[in-house]
């Protein structure tokens, strides 16, 4: 009995310090963004004010207002870079999605000669750091007259997206067993058809990941398009949050509020997308 | 009308060749076995005529039309895959119904054709799960569903039975059998368990590395085999293969007793040939312990060092010649090991094999 019931005791005790550990992780992980999220409700001081304000006393609009306003008054264009980098990033996440969903198929279905030599090079542009890329790039942009367009942007995205969905992409068809497209030309599919109506939904949960993934790449990058952007017409909202610094100020309140307005598709993209993921992957598919 | 009909059909890998031109012609509504060790290349020969693998060589035809070029979805053909390839994202009902939606088949008509699968193969109550949420047996059935509601003029089945315990493949047997009678079709039918290809089919084509060694019904390949890698292959235990020469009326054989020679291979057979001698556990048995045996027959004394009791009858193991020889008990009783009968061998029941060539001296 004694026995027992320390054992139990143990187990309670193992669980709830599971949960304190866990805690202290998405603490850790959470609040940050949820500082951002606070700060953008505060006035200056309160964000300034030393030591931290924890509880805040009061919680307005008034950055949001200000965000929203005329451009002498701390407004920024909003509409106009939040619509940048709506178009920037749908477009070349589309891109990457298509490019990344015939890539990863060929390397998973086919072999080819230099397979393996073109994988490994692929993986190798991945090795690059980005930000080494920026003057290279700016010349190239600049030469070809792609230096604040959107499409200098988004080919730029493309490329770097393109070898993670190729290599994700890749492999989730690995893991969707040959069979289920055999079985689908044999029920009458062509094999456009099967990848279609078959293949591709098995796999869904693979582009799903890699779209998120490439989306939230070209969404929040900065370091490239601060380089390759220069005015309004493709400034995206990264790039915009520097509209809050002026040579002596930072207008913190802001910042916080333009990145509050980023966070939020974000995070309701991958909200929809999620239950993609989630959904079992090829189980039941085989076998008993 | 769907007869399938294969002449020379040869598949290479590269430089390798797996399949070493093939002839078979399976009649309609007939259920042909392709039975054989694994990696003989009964999963080639299916693919080829389903269509999933290019043919390097030869021709096949199914019904009139020769198929060779012609992909999977126009050869009218169903196929039950090993691993079942059950699509895993859709419910039973649209995997049941998937082909004849590709086929743009008004609802009502694939409702109708759903059901009715559902119904021999009493899925109608899974009908709208997953099939991650099924058993292995009902994924078996899924698949066979998934085959038969499309009334193809051939069924192809990969080992369809070898993923399921064996209680199970016992069961699915006869209801394949069963299915055959009802829904009359050709059946190509691939699996390396003898006793599947015994049970099941209406003819059985044996292959050894891309190879057909005999074609013929379950009786004439394990009555008559042509060669002795049939003759091990069909019936279990396996048929006892004794080296030895021919010496007059009798056989000699190697380290053991002479045997006179069975009737019926007198006149196949030249003095001082060397043969190997085949019979089944069936045929050896102890005096006393057997039907009389009519006709010729050998008797000699073997040492019994293993029984193995089956009920109606007991599995003995002895050694003759050197080598270790499977015999049979009819009312058994209890030996010691080591213990020594006397036994008698029915002649007329033997197989003769020349020793070069290992095919049968009929
Ligand atoms: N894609 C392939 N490439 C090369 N060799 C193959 C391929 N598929 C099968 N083989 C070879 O062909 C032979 C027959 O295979 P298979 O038909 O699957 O045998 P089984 O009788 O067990 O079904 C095997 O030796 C196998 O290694
Ligand atoms: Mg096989």
């Amino acid at each position: 009995m004694n026995e027992n019931l320390q054992h139990r005791i143990r187990k309670y005790l193992l669980k709830a310090l599971h949960f304190v550990a866990l805690f202290i992780a998405m603490a850790i992980i959470c609040v940050p963004g949820l500082w951002v999220v606070l700060n953008s409700f505060r006035p200056t001081v309160e964000i300034m004010a030393k030591p931290p304000v924890w509880i805040p006393n009061e919680l307005n609009l008034d950055n949001y207002r200000a965000m929203f306003g005329a451009v002498g008054e701390g407004g920024v264009p909003v509409l106009q870079y939040f619509t940048n980098s709506l178009i920037v990033s749908v477009t070349s996440t589309l891109i990457a999605i298509l490019v990344g969903m015939a890539g990863g198929y060929a390397f998973a279905r086919y072999s080819f000669k230099g397979k393996a030599g073109i994988f490994i090079g692929l993986m190798l542009t991945r090795a690059v750091p980005g930000v080494s890329l920026s003057l290279p790039l700016f010349i190239v942009m600049a030469k070809t007259g792609l230096i604040d367009t959107h499409l200098g942007l988004i080919l730029v995205y493309v490329a770097l997206n393109v070898p993670f969905t190729i290599w994700l992409i890749d492999g989730f068809f690995r893991q969707v067993p040959i069979d289920l497209a055999e079985a689908a030309e044999i029920d009458g599919c062509t094999r456009w058809q099967a990848f279609w109506k078959v293949e591709f939904p098995v796999a869904r949960a693979g582009v799903a990941s890699a779209g998120i993934f490439a989306f939230l790449t070209s969404w929040n990058e900065y370091a490239l398009a601060s380089q390759l952007t220069r005015s309004t017409f493709s400034k995206t909202m990264p790039v915009g949050l520097r509209d809050f610094t002026s040579e002596f100020t930072i207008n913190w309140g802001g910042m916080c509020a333009l990145a509050v307005l980023m966070i939020i598709p974000a995070l309701i993209l991958t909200f929809i997308v999620q239950k993609h993921l989630i959904a079992g992957l090829t189980f039941g598919g085989v076998k008993g | 009308m769907a007869q399938v009909h294969l002449r020379d059909v040869v598949k290479k890998y590269g430089a390798i060749q797996v399949v070493h031109g093939i002839d078979l012609e399976i009649q309609d509504n007939e259920f042909v076995v392709l039975v054989g060790p694994s990696g003989c290349g009964k999963s080639t020969t299916l693919r080829m005529i389903a269509g999933l693998e290019d043919i390097s060589g030869g021709e096949i035809t199914i019904g009139d039309r020769v198929v060779n070029d012609l992909p999977p979805r126009h050869r009218n053909i169903s196929m039950v895959f090993q691993n079942y390839a059950l699509y895993p994202h859709m419910t039973v009902r649209e995997n049941l119904g998937f082909s004849l939606k590709i086929a743009k088949r008004p609802q009502d008509e694939i409702d109708r054709a759903v059901d009715e699968a559902a119904g021999i193969l009493s899925l109608a109550e899974y009908l709208d799960r997953k099939p991650g949420e099924l058993s292995g047996g009902q994924r078996q059935r899924v698949a066979m569903g998934r085959a038969i509601v499309r009334h193809p003029e051939v069924f192809l089945f990969d080992e369809p039975l070898s993923n399921l315990d064996a209680k199970l493949r016992t069961q699915m047997r006869t209801e394949i059998k069963k299915l055959h009678q009802k829904v009359k079709s050709t059946i190509v039918y691939v699996t390396h368990d003898q006793v599947e290809a015994m049970t099941l089919a209406d003819r059985i084509v044996i292959m050894r590395d891309g190879h057909i060694e005999q074609v013929g019904t379950p009786l004439d390949v394990f009555e008559s085999p042509a060669n002795t890698f049939v003759a091990t292959f069909i019936g279990s235990p396996p048929m006892n293969l004794l080296r030895g020469r021919i010496t007059g009326d009798t056989i000699s054989l190697t380290d053991g007793p002479l045997i006179s020679l069975p009737p019926q291979f007198a006149s196949n057979v030249a003095d001082g040939q060397d043969v190997i001698l085949g019979f089944r556990a069936d045929n050896l048995m102890p005096v006393g312990h057997a039907m009389p045996m009519e006709g010729a027959y050998a008797e000699f004394k073997m040492t019994v060092n293993l029984s193995e009791p089956l009920g109606t009858e007991t599995l003995l193991f002895g050694a003759l010649a050197g080598k270790e020889v499977q015999a049979k008990m009819l009312n058994p009783r209890p030996l010691q090991n080591g213990e020594q009968l006397q036994f008698q061998l029915d002649l007329t029941r033997c197989h003769l094999f020349d020793a070069q060539t290992e095919q049968s001296l009929r």
